[in-house]
């Protein structure tokens, strides 16, 4: 059966609908390839086999009866960021070890009722803080992709290394992810899969497990940019659960991939070519301007003169709003207690057993800025410089219609590699975490091999609510890197 | 700026996290090493500009004020830790 797994989910979608093979044929070809590869690479924290039949059958049914949806019998991975009622949800912490949300969150309610079927929950950074998938509770994930000439269990990036490691392996069509500070796009771009950060407010943050609430945003991780316009469509829309989400039609971002691009103007921002950035990262991102022109579009430089403070304004935001939306795991009501002699003495117990080395660190930092005669000094400070940021981006916007940049400023590494120098830990996001304080889509696509087989992928940014020229772009784009590597099965 | 082991547990008391007496030391010196990368924040100019507390221009949505949901006791205390009759348990906190 390993044909049905790896098909792209639009081929999969067009193989339900002329009845190629059924729903239930599908899911049990991921249900054996997760079977077979998780214990190597450690992508999902939670398999639910039955429950993937029992969505598929009924899948099926709906299919007889002429009810397809538009994802009807997609077997489709979970980020375990998102409440799945019924269904074990932790973010990766032991804090929440053992929950079962009573509710849905609104983008897998609006998978479910697009007909996806659910595989299982995928592993994660705990409460998405981290770019390795290090800080797991429950283990790193491995990166299927290894190095040439390598044994070196890699990472897939972080915080949705579960996600992207399980659409690069074939063991679901796409996944659910989310991005606070690069957490979709980074991941995609160590493994060769597409990932898409939407305009804050275009997906519900209704269920999605809180880590910093004006950054999170969810998008999915696809083998294709096809397919992840797809995906985004399904879990875009307005909820009135979740008061940020924007009340705005969703188009159909599909229609978007394929469309000509000439005449666009594609800004390459100045400041995001660092020192010391390795040169086939900059060779790849030249690459991607060549292939631009030759469809038509007009080059500009342009400046972003903010972009080196993005990531210092960002760690303070971030713990900041963290140490707040943390403040619930008291062990009170759901999750973890440890008991001890008095209340806060059980509270200190639970929180300093249930989370995780940097999640405790960025709680701290967190509630240190916060705290008296620091808030003005660092988190007002921070919010201001976010604003220059945004204004930055206002500023170019009067002359492109998006950017390109790279997406990470390496390749994968090696697990193990970086987990004792937080501060490299965090550069690794140093393209991505911009559009978050700004609140704008951007897309990570594969673009190419770096000397040692690895892949290296590039950045579109655009303008607030314009992912579907950023899906235009990126669709150009994938056409002239013609990225078909696949890694090489060792699981 | 520097963060000692005094700081650090006043922080982890604020944050309600235990923080171990031999673990205060090298949290301070991992928390001094963040904040001084932080610092470099001081270098933008940003007088005069509005602190930005949200990326989206919408004016909050306010619905009515009626009730939406309820009569949900088995699911609200289905993930307790401990309940009884219908309560959370939690430890005494009044003499």
């Amino acid at each position: 059966m390993a044909a049905l797994t790896n098909m792209t989910l639009k081929a999969a979608l067009d193989g339900l609908s002329t009845k190629a093979f059924s729903a239930e044929e599908l899911a049990r070809a991921h249900v054996s390839a997760i079977a077979a590869a998780n214990p190597h690479l450690n992508a999902f924290v939670l398999e639910t086999p039955d429950k993937a039949i029992e969505m598929a059958r009924a899948s099926d049914e709906r299919r007889a009866k002429g009810e397809a949806g538009p994802l009807e019998g997609a077997s489709i991975g979970v980020k375990d960021l998102f409440c799945t009622e019924g269904v074990q949800s932790t973010a990766g912490s032991k804090i929440l070890n053992g929950f079962k949300p009573p509710y849905e969150s609104t983008v897998t309610a609006n998978l479910w009722r697009d007909g996806a079927v659910m595989l299982g929950k995928l592993n994660m950074d705990e409460f998405a803080m981290g770019s390795s998938n290090e800080t797991s509770a429950f283990g790193p994930v491995s990166n299927p992709w290894k190095a040439a000439g390598s044994n070196q269990a890699l990472t897939p990036g972080g915080s949705s290394g579960g996600s992207a490691s399980a659409v690069a392996a074939d063991l679901c069509l796409a996944a659910t992810a989310s991005d606070t500070g690069g957490s979709i796009r980074q991941p995609a771009a160590f493994t060769g899969t597409v990932g898409i950060k939407p305009t804050y407010g275009r997906c519900s943050r209704y269920g999605m497990i809180a880590f910093a609430s004006s950054l999170d945003q969810a998008g999915p991780i696809a083998k294709t940019v096809e397919d992840a316009a797809i995906l985004l469509t399904s879990m875009s829309g307005h909820d009135a659960k979740d008061s940020t989400s924007l009340d705005i039609e969703t188009p159909d971002f599909a229609s978007f991939v394929g469309k000509s691009i000439k005449g666009l103007r594609i800004g390459i921002p100045d400041e995001y070519r660092l020192d010391g950035m390795p040169s086939e990262i900059s060779k790849l991102w030249d690459e991607g301007i060549e292939w631009l022109k030759a469809a038509g579009c007009e080059i500009k430089r342009v400046s972003l003169p903010h972009t080196k403070y993005a990531l210092p304004a960002y760690y303070i935001i971030a713990p900041a709003e963290a140490s707040s939306n943390l403040a619930r795991y008291d062990g009170m009501r759901y999750g973890l207690r440890v008991d001890g002699g008095s209340l806060i003495d059980t509270y200190e117990k639970t929180r300093a057993e249930g989370f995780g080395a940097e999640v405790k660190r960025r709680v701290l930092i967190g509630a240190y800025v916060l705290s008296a005669g620091y808030y003005d000094a660092y988190y007002l400070k921070a919010q201001r410089v976010r604003r220059r940021i945004a204004e930055d981006f206002d500023k170019a916007f009067e002359e492109v219609d998006a950017l390109l940049t790279p997406t990470a400023p390496s390749a994968a590494f090696a697990l193990g590699d970086r987990v004792s120098d937080p501060i490299a830990m965090y550069l690794n996001d140093v393209f991505t975490v911009t559009t978050n304080l700004a609140g704008l889509p951007g897309l990570s696509l594969p673009a190419g091999l770096s000397g040692e087989g690895l892949p290296l992928g590039l950045q579109l940014i655009g303008r607030a609510l314009d992912e579907g020229t950023l899906f235009s772009i990126a669709g150009v784009m994938e056409d002239a890197a013609q990225f078909r590597a696949k890694p090489t099965r060792w699981w | 700026m520097a963060i000692d082991a005094d700081t650090v547990r006043k922080v982890a008391r604020l944050a309600r996290i235990r923080v171990e007496e031999s673990a205060l030391e090298p949290m301070a010196k991992e928390l001094t090493g963040i904040m001084a990368w932080i610092e470099q924040l001081a270098e933008v100019d940003t007088d005069g500009v509005e602190p930005m507390t949200s990326n989206v221009a919408i004016k909050l949505p306010l619905r009515e004020d009626v009730v939406t949901d309820g009569e949900r006791q088995g699911a609200v205390l289905a993930n307790a830790p401990r309940s009884d009759k219908g309560f959370f348990v939690v430890p005494k906190v009044v003499e």
